[in-house]
């Protein structure tokens, strides 16, 4: 098969990188050089080649590409920044917050907890048949990974399942979204200075490139992004028997309901709510509320967002704006079709793709706003008779990526939490709850499958081998399960391997 | 019909029926009783369909899954129950924890090898996860497969867990219904149809698939034992196991014991005419018994070699010097012949193995710890028993499921029931410590970002070593302060 050339060339070209270190110094990086553009295949066959020698293997080498993640992300936070600003117009505090510092505390969990994870577990029950026995789970690593970025996060969504991919011992190809060009090529220009370039390779490109970069096996495939897309990636994996994680999104509801402080609560909806100007999978995509919470949260949300955004938000450096020109005529056909009623906000521009925080009341369940998921800062509000109602509207959808509960009285909290599913959960507040490497992040259903943060990434990266060292004693005992078969035999076998209540586990045959 | 089937099911799903783990735990005594009262039926039917000796049915299929019934009775509330995980200082007076909860309606597709084990051991993870499941078993097995269609209604709840029988089509019309997993036990080409039409709804899948698992065995082990153990795991249930040794790789200089060792075990276990052991099955059907013919064309068996169309008999059989190239060695054997491939040394078999694509099993026979590591460090496969075969299954702690061609996924004891589950991250705040929140909020500055960044740190404790001899030097110093303060101090 000829090898397909991919579109914009990787530049390994001879040129000084002026690195500027903290004591001032101006010095020169030089980068090696590939004459001819790497090919897809190339590239994956060379970091197969890398995989099998097993240098990704050892605990030191995965330390090492670990370090040197953390020094490529806090020696370029500036440019970072940059790049971010020019993409998303992202403010360097959300920067920072969401997209530098989650990749550092990952990068930091990771390194400090590398060892244990990779540790073989021995602690697993044992019976009576295998009490001689070395029985353990080996974490072992993949392969060779696949990494597709999304536009909206495009550092942080890259780089976490590149920790986990590095930490379990894969050589990985990183496909940053297109759609984010200066931080595309910045990962393009970064990665290969501070990663091994046998081991970890990024190739850029569009859809096209996409598609036939999934002609190839991998042994794992990470992708954040749509359903659509999704299916597509889940199709060209079957023929592989690749397995796949999808971080997807959805129509993530927001129930404020019961006995409430209504000021704090609309700061923090708020705050989830407008963050990244609306475009993170986590957002809270509309809120289902009784007529009397709404008449007391719209004032408490005008209140909000004065204080965030001043009285012209557009005016405001704390705000981002939509990502492409297709996006904000997306967003604007949505509104402009709503038959709410629009109630704060709902100024935009179209220069510079910008759109005022907009709330929307009166809005039904047929209504444009809720058909497809907003992703963008527009937020309509449901009026509910009562939480059975809003949790029925709530089972008829998809199951979301997140759903958030906003309310003092812990059954209302208990019983969203027991009559419905989404892949997470937080109550009174939104958006956090990924930022806590403990929890798994992922979806469920039509929200995606598989998770990732922490040690659950490092899980996801990697293969579980059960392993079972027999020991050559117990010949005697082993004569039991042999044949020629007897009643006497199986008589002793059956009371040696049921299953007593107490004990650790059980075993089936000797 | 099958549409039917699984709206049914979703609709008792979302009734809410399976969600008490009462009613979870009542269905799963209901079928641990549906295999004790019907041993004898089941075991009529296994020898109907494979000639199972009625030694191996609870063998090898009914002890492992009453086991596994028992371990999830015993424990389904520990299982069940929110897992709670570690904080950082932002959320240090809040609930954060894991909810394992159900995942909706799932399908599992038997296999016809083990029909009981491999259709049921799904199922009982899948119950004791609050799902509803459709059961599709084998249309090879028939009589098992008409037997657990009679049954499973009578002991189960009929609408939450329906019984699909039929043959492509129907599997087929069943994969174009909308499920929330696929638990599919059987061979790769059909695992990727599976996860093909999974794939359209976005479903997950769990396949349990196959492959060649080699066994290699070393020049300094107790032949003895070892060619006993081999030749058990190999020829039980006639080699239509997925986790049997498929192939033997060992050191020209032993390969003549290696034979002589199968040999007179086989005489131990079957007698001298393997056929008219009650204790030695058959080949499932008539298109597998020609497959495994066609394998062994043209090669000459060192031991056994004889067949009988008419009964689907083949005897255990072993060829040597097998080359790398031949059939016996493209595709996985599933049945009784067992080639033996020789390797120069350890590294040899190490390369060979990797040659190829990951094993559902691996098994190494050796008395050397530097060999048994190396073959565990320089290889991967599903699971591995070493100087031994097969015994990883036994243990439900283990994680049993393939990797690359051989599968996706895992289950056996809790792995069933958290296969079968969404694990939901849950963080329960309050509305108090606002002030803390209040740095996040826009407008911004430099001075909220430092204690934002401060506040997301995790791990929340330092237990780094520099902390760790910090700790006790001051501990130390403070405690001899405080004796020296004590002592000079008056009363």
């Amino acid at each position: 098969m000829k090898p397909c050339p991919v579109c914009r060339p990787i530049h390994y070209t001879y040129f000084a990188t002026k690195t500027r270190n903290s004591i001032g110094h101006i010095f020169s990086r030089s980068v090696p050089f590939l004459n001819e553009m790497a090919s897809q295949s190339e590239v994956i066959d060379r970091l197969r080649a890398t995989f099998r020698s097993g240098v990704t293997f050892p605990e030191q080498f995965r330390m090492t590409q670990l370090q040197n993640l953390l020094s490529l992300v806090e020696e370029n936070e500036q440019l970072i920044q940059d790049a971010l600003h020019k993409d998303l117009h992202k403010p360097k505090f959300e920067s920072v917050l969401s997209e530098i510092q989650i990749t550092l505390n990952d990068l930091y969990f990771a390194m400090e907890n590398l060892r244990t994870w990779m540790q073989p577990e021995y602690n697993i029950g044992k019976n009576l048949a295998t009490r001689m026995d070395d029985c353990f789970i080996r974490r072992e690593p993949l392969g060779v990974v696949l990494i597709i970025g999304a536009w909206n996060y495009p550092l942080h969504l890259i780089l976490l399942p590149l920790v986990a991919a590095i930490a379990a011992g894969n050589c990985a190809i990183l496909k940053p979204s297109e759609i984010c060009q200066a931080t595309e090529q910045l990962l393009a220009e970064l990665i290969p200075k501070y990663l091994s370039q046998d081991c970890y390779a990024v190739l850029c490109g569009g859809a096209e490139d996409t598609k036939s970069l999934l002609k190839n096996k991998f042994d794992h495939i990470f992708y954040t992004g749509s359903q659509v897309v999704a299916r597509s990636i889940l199709l060209a994996a079957a023929p592989h028997l690749t397995p796949v994680t999808l971080e997807l999104g959805g129509k993530s509801p927001c129930f404020i309901y019961g006995h409430i402080d209504i000021q704090k609560a609309a700061k923090r909806l708020c705050w989830s709510k407008f963050f990244n100007t609306g475009q993170s999978c986590v957002a809270p995509d509309y809120v289902l509320c009784t007529a009397q919470t709404r008449d007391a949260l719209l004032p408490a949300l005008r209140e909000t967002l004065r204080t965030f955004y001043g009285p012209d938000p557009g005016a405001s450096l704390d705000i981002g704006r939509i990502v492409t020109p297709r996006h904000w005529r997306r967003l604007m056909d949505m509104l402009e079709k709503s038959k709410g009623k629009v109630v704060i906000g709902g100024e935009s521009r179209e220069e510079d793709r910008y759109i005022a925080p907009t709330v929307l009341v009166d809005v039904q369940e047929s209504d444009a706003l809720m058909q497809e998921e907003i992703f963008g800062p527009i937020l309509p509000i449901l009026t509910i008779e009562s939480l059975e109602e809003g949790i029925d509207y709530i089972n008829r959808q998809e199951k979301p990526l997140a759903l958030y509960v906003f309310s003092d009285e812990t059954s209302v909290v208990t019983t969203v939490l027991n009559n419905t599913s989404s892949g997470g959960f937080c109550g009174n507040d939104g958006i956090v709850h990924m930022a806590l490497p403990g929890l798994p992040f992922g979806g469920v259903g039509a929200s995606g499958m598989g998770s990732y943060h922490g040690r659950w990434g490092f899980e996801t990266f990697s293969h579980r081998r059960g392993c079972m060292n027999r020991s050559w004693l117990l010949e005697r005992v082993n004569v039991l399960r042999y044949p020629p078969y007897s009643d006497y035999n199986l008589g002793w076998l059956r009371w040696a391997t049921t299953f007593k209540k107490n004990s650790w586990g059980g075993c089936s045959v000797m | 019909m099958e549409k039917q089937a699984v709206q049914r099911a979703r609709e008792a799903f979302l009734a809410g029926r399976p969600r008490p783990l009462e009613f979870r735990v009542q269905q799963l005594k209901s079928l641990q009783r549906m295999i004790t009262d019907r041993q004898g039926e089941i075991a009529t039917a296994l020898k109907q369909d494979i000639n199972r000796s009625q030694y191996d049915t609870p063998l090898f299929e009914l002890i492992g899954l009453e086991n596994e019934i028992s371990l999830a009775v015993s424990k389904l509330a520990q299982w069940a129950a929110p897992r709670p995980v570690e904080r950082n200082l932002l959320t240090i007076s809040d609930q954060a924890y894991i909810q394992p909860e159900p995942l909706g309606v799932v399908l599992i597709i038997g296999a016809w090898n083990y029909p009981w084990a491999l259709t049921l051991q799904p199922l009982v993870g899948a119950i004791a996860a609050g799902n509803a499941a459709v059961v599709k078993p084998s249309e090879l097995s028939e009589y098992s497969a008409s037997l657990l269609k009679a049954l499973l209604p009578r002991y189960l709840d009929q609408e939450l867990y329906p019984v699909v029988c039929g043959g492509v089509s129907e599997t087929q019309e069943l994969l174009r219904q909308r499920f929330d997993h696929v638990f599919y036990t059987g061979n790769s080409t059909v695992g990727k149809l599976v996860m093909e039409a999974a794939a359209r709804h976005l479903t997950p899948v769990t396949l349990e698939l196959g492959g060649k698992s080699p066994c290699y065995i070393d020049k300094d082990v107790d032949l003895r034992v070892a060619c006993r153990r081999i030749t058990w795991g190999k020829f039980v249930n006639c080699g239509q196991t997925c986790i049997a040794p498929d192939y033997i790789l060992c050191e020209p200089s032993i390969q003549n014991r290696v034979v002589e060792g199968i040999r007179q075990t086989l005489l131990e276990f079957y007698g001298p005419d393997p056929k008219s052991s009650p204790d030695y099955s058959r080949i499932i059907n008539q298109r597998h018994f020609n497959r495994l013919m066609t394998l062994l064309e043209g090669y000459t068996a060192t031991v056994g070699g004889q067949s009988d169309s008419s009964q689907r008999y083949i005897a255990p059989t072993v060829v040597k010097d097998v080359p790398p190239q031949a059939r016996l060695m493209q595709e996985e054997i599933f049945g009784p012949l067992l080639p033996i491939v020789t390797v120069s040394d350890i590294d040899d078999a190490i390369h060979f193995i990797n040659e190829r694509e990951k094993p559902l099993a691996l098994y190494v026979f050796s008395s050397n710890k530097k060999v048994i590591r190396r073959m565990l460090a320089e290889t991967t496969s599903g699971g591995v028993t070493v100087n031994d075969v097969i015994m990883h299954y036994t243990l439900n702690s283990l994680p049993f499921g393939g990797v690359g061609q051989s599968g996706t996924g895992r289950y056996h004891g809790k792995h069933t029931f958290d296969q079968f589950s969404h694990h939901r991250a849950c963080l329960v705040k309050s509305l108090g410590m606002e002030d803390v929140n209040m740095v996040r909020y826009p407008p911004q500055n430099r001075q909220k970002a430092r204690r934002v960044r401060l506040a997301m740190r995790t791990p929340l404790v330092d237990f780094s070593r520099k902390t760790y001899i910090w700790a006790v030097t001051a501990t130390v110093f403070a405690f001899g302060l405080f004796v020296t303060l004590t002592a000079i101090l008056p009363s």
